[in-house]
């Protein structure tokens, strides 16, 4: 019987670091010695750079823009391979205001189906998902014989355990109609009070763990300069070990489950509990500066 | 038109027996759609004047329907006759290809060069979906002007996928019109918006009051009798009969809408005196409109057989003095004697036969009058897409306690057809062959099956020989249904 490929779905906030964890994740693993595909699923395509060290890969919509249609398409021209032998896709899609990304999403992940990518020497496949789900076409990588399994890179920021928790929302959705499974929660620190207690608790409240804590450290800002993962600029730093950690836990990971996500009111709870957020004084709302 | 309304009946239909049918045929639907389609099934109440069934409500989900969609509304009924434009179908190529003179919209002018429809599609491919079209249009556009250069416009119709990717058609048309010297007219007129074809035609008509009309003027002196014909599609040459008619009468019809039609004459149409409307459905909104800010009145007039003519003609001539009157009293005379020997050739054949119709805008109520000059009987109407309006215009024609049935399913339609066993059935073609399996004969009336025209004095005979033909054809004896 036929191996089968752990596809796994990052998603999170937009500008939380799905990119980088992503990456340096992957390189983790691919280090650790699995065979690793990455599919960008963004149109500004910066999934792949830190791999293959380039600016931005030449993506399949681009492609198919340029060719004409899908079908005028090889696998060879938009699957590279980069660090630690990992193979880089990139979805692609228009600017923004134009046209429909969410198809974009669609197009390239059909084609790659077609076309063999999927192939059996793979140990996992990971999709980087645009920040904010915005129609159907972003839940593409998680539909059926998709992604099963989905991390949600997060931090102690509000607006980033909003987003985590909406995002369980949707994952709960699949869930019920296929085999999607949340894996965990990926505190990418910002170094705010109480982040990882806080995380954890937002983590046991949704049913799943904080899979891993990746302290904040600007050694992956020079890495980034230089078009790198951390776990190739510098193997040896305490912050490629983060990744590796990480890495290593999701190779291991074997708590999946069905999310439950939190009523707003709970969720606010939370954050007034760990003073994220003040006790609401409703006596306030609506009223002007004018007529307090 | 006549004030008072005869009672019609039909031996064998009553109430009863009509509700009766009705039930029957809702019994067989789960109770969430035998509640839905219940109001919009009913015996007419022909003295009432008023709708006995409800209309212009989303379909329900599961029955056959056989309406279309809103762009069907905008490009086959309201913006594909005009016979000068260029009609872009913007979106991937089924619908632009489905909607290419299907209607039998006839258009006059020099073989080859300008007597045919002038369309285009965008023929969206998946780059197109995820980049956005804008760009192609405006090629499009340049390459239309080119290989068209005596197009006075451009339509440009939304398809589906243009309002879900958001391509701006109008900024595209602005600006492009603007660099090309020609009217480019954006019609936001995507397939999913609203229950029927019935909101294309809407929106086309608010297109066509925000972008066409008071934008030119006649270059011909205004005259007292300057009308215009709305609603007039000129299928299979209708308005090739009731133009000249009408010129006959003493009028000066100076823009047809839309069949046939020239865009230029259709943006002076504020300068006429009256509009005569008769597809009320589809284009009622710009003669409300032209009624409003013109001050221009409007009438709906019914041109199929030799009494509605009539009636039509003479309401018309009320409305303006004694030489049209006159005209008008002289061309009856002339072609009711015409008429008459048509009706002597085909009522014996035609004589106390039945027919259901089912078709779109104006035929379920305005055709009921030629069947009955040829000695016919309509035992059952109704709309794909009407609103109440409609249905309130059609009581009065249809006789008392007959089916009325609005966007009715092919289950009702068959079993209605089963229980009545009309002569004939006058529908469309998604309906045409499960009638004539059934050993039915039938008409396709949306575009006069192949021929026509079936409007005013030159259509009657037409009409008549093709119902006759329908009829009494003798495939019919031959014919044993295997259901």
């Amino acid at each position: 019987m036929a191996k089968k490929i752990r596809q796994i779905a990052i998603y999170g906030k937009g500008g939380i670091g799905k990119s980088t964890t992503t990456q340096n994740t992957v390189a983790g693993l691919a280090t650790l010695g699995n065979k690793v595909m990455i599919v960008g699923c963004d149109p500004k395509a910066d999934s792949t750079r830190l791999i293959l060290h380039a600016k931005a890969q030449a993506t399949v919509m681009d492609l198919v823009r340029e060719r004409g249609t899908v079908e005028d398409l090889e696998l060879e021209d938009v699957l590279k391979t980069g660090f630690g032998d990992v193979r880089c896709v990139e979805s692609g899609g228009p600017e923004p205001g134009v046209g429909c990304a969410g198809r974009g999403v669609i197009t390239a992940i059909n084609f790659l189906e077609e076309e063999g990518a999927y192939t059996e020497d793979l140990d996992f496949v990971f999709y980087d998902v645009l920040g904010d789900v915005v129609c159907g076409g972003f839940a593409m990588p998680i539909r059926e014989n998709k992604a099963e399994e989905i991390y949600i890179v997060c931090s102690g920021e509000m607006m980033a355990m909003y987003a985590a928790n909406n995002i369980a929302k949707g994952i709960l959705k699949y869930a019920s109609s296929g085999n999607v499974r949340l894996g965990g929660l990926i505190c990418n620190s910002r170094n705010t009070d109480r982040e990882k207690d806080l995380i954890e608790a937002l983590a046991k409240k949704l049913g799943t763990q904080m899979i891993h804590f990746v302290p904040r450290d600007n050694q992956v800002q020079r890495a980034e300069l230089r078009r790198m993962t951390v776990i190739e600029y510098s193997p040896d730093h305490k912050q490629a070990n983060e990744y590796r950690e990480l890495a290593k836990k999701i190779a291991e990971n074997k708590m999946l489950v069905v999310p439950t996500p939190l009523e707003m009111e709970e969720l606010e709870e939370l954050l007034m509990e760990f003073g994220i957020m003040e006790v609401e004084d409703e006596s306030i709302v609506g009223k002007a500066e004018s007529a307090a | 038109m006549s004030d008072k309304i005869e009672k019609k009946t039909v031996a064998g239909i009553t109430k009863e027996s009509t509700q009766a049918m009705i039930d029957e045929v809702l019994a067989v639907y789960p109770e969430k759609g035998r509640k839905k389609r219940a109001p919009h099934l009913a015996p007419n109440d022909q003295l009432s004047g008023k709708a006995c069934v409800k209309s212009n409500k989303k379909t329900v989900p599961g029955v056959m329907s056989a309406r279309g969609c809103a762009y069907a509304g905008a490009k086959g009924v309201v913006w594909g006759p005009i016979r000068d434009m260029v009609h872009v179908s913007h979106g991937p190529v089924g619908c632009g290809w489905y909607s290419w003179g299907t209607r039998r919209n006839l258009m006059s002018g020099k073989l080859g060069v300008d007597q045919f429809g002038m369309q285009f599609t965008s023929d969206f491919q998946e780059k197109d979906i995820v980049y956005g079209g804008d760009k192609k249009l405006k090629v499009l556009l340049n390459e239309a002007k080119e290989l068209f250069p005596l197009a006075k416009g451009i339509s440009v119709l939304s398809e589906c996928p243009i309002g879900l990717i958001g391509d701006d058609i109008n900024a595209v048309a602005k600006q492009t019109s603007k660099e090309l010297d020609i009217p480019i007219i954006p019609c936001n007129c995507e397939g999913f918006r609203g229950v029927s074809q019935s909101l294309g035609h809407h929106i086309s008509n608010d297109t066509i009051r925000d972008y066409i009309i008071e934008t030119r003027e006649f270059s011909e002196p205004i005259g007292p009798y300057d009308i215009a014909l709305i609603g007039e599609y000129n299928i299979g040459g209708d308005a090739w009969s009731t133009k000249p008619l009408l010129e006959e009468c003493g009028f000066n019809v100076k823009a047809v809408w839309t069949g046939d039609g020239e865009m230029e004459r259709i943006a002076a149409t504020h300068q006429v005196r009256l509009n005569v409307i008769h597809c009320y459905r589809s284009m009622n909104y710009m003669c409300k409109v032209m009624e409003e800010k013109y001050g221009i009145p409007w009438i709906e007039l019914n041109f199929f057989g030799p009494t509605k003519i009539r009636e039509s003609l003479r309401a018309l001539a009320a409305l303006f003095d004694d030489s049209i009157k006159e005209k008008v009293e002289a061309v009856i005379a002339k072609y009711d004697a015409e008429m008459q020997k048509v009706i002597e050739e085909y009522r014996p054949r035609l004589d106390g036969k039945t027919v259901m119709l089912y078709v779109g805008g104006l035929r379920p109520r305005h055709t009921i009058g030629a069947y009955e000059d040829l000695g016919m009987t309509c035992v059952g109407s109704g709309y794909e897409f009407a609103h109440s309006d409609d249905y309130d215009r059609t009581a009065p024609e249809m006789p008392e306690a007959t089916v009325v049935y609005d966007d009715a399913s092919e289950l009702e339609m068959e079993q209605f057809a089963h229980v009545i066993k009309p002569d004939l059935i006058g529908s469309g073609i998604k309906e045409k062959y499960v009638f004539q399996k059934m050993g039915l004969p039938f008409r396709q009336m949306h575009s006069w099956d192949y021929s026509g025209p079936y409007h005013g004095y030159k259509g009657f005979p037409i009409f008549a020989r093709d119902i006759d033909m329908a009829i009494n054809s003798p495939t019919w004896k031959l014919v044993k249904s295997p259901f």
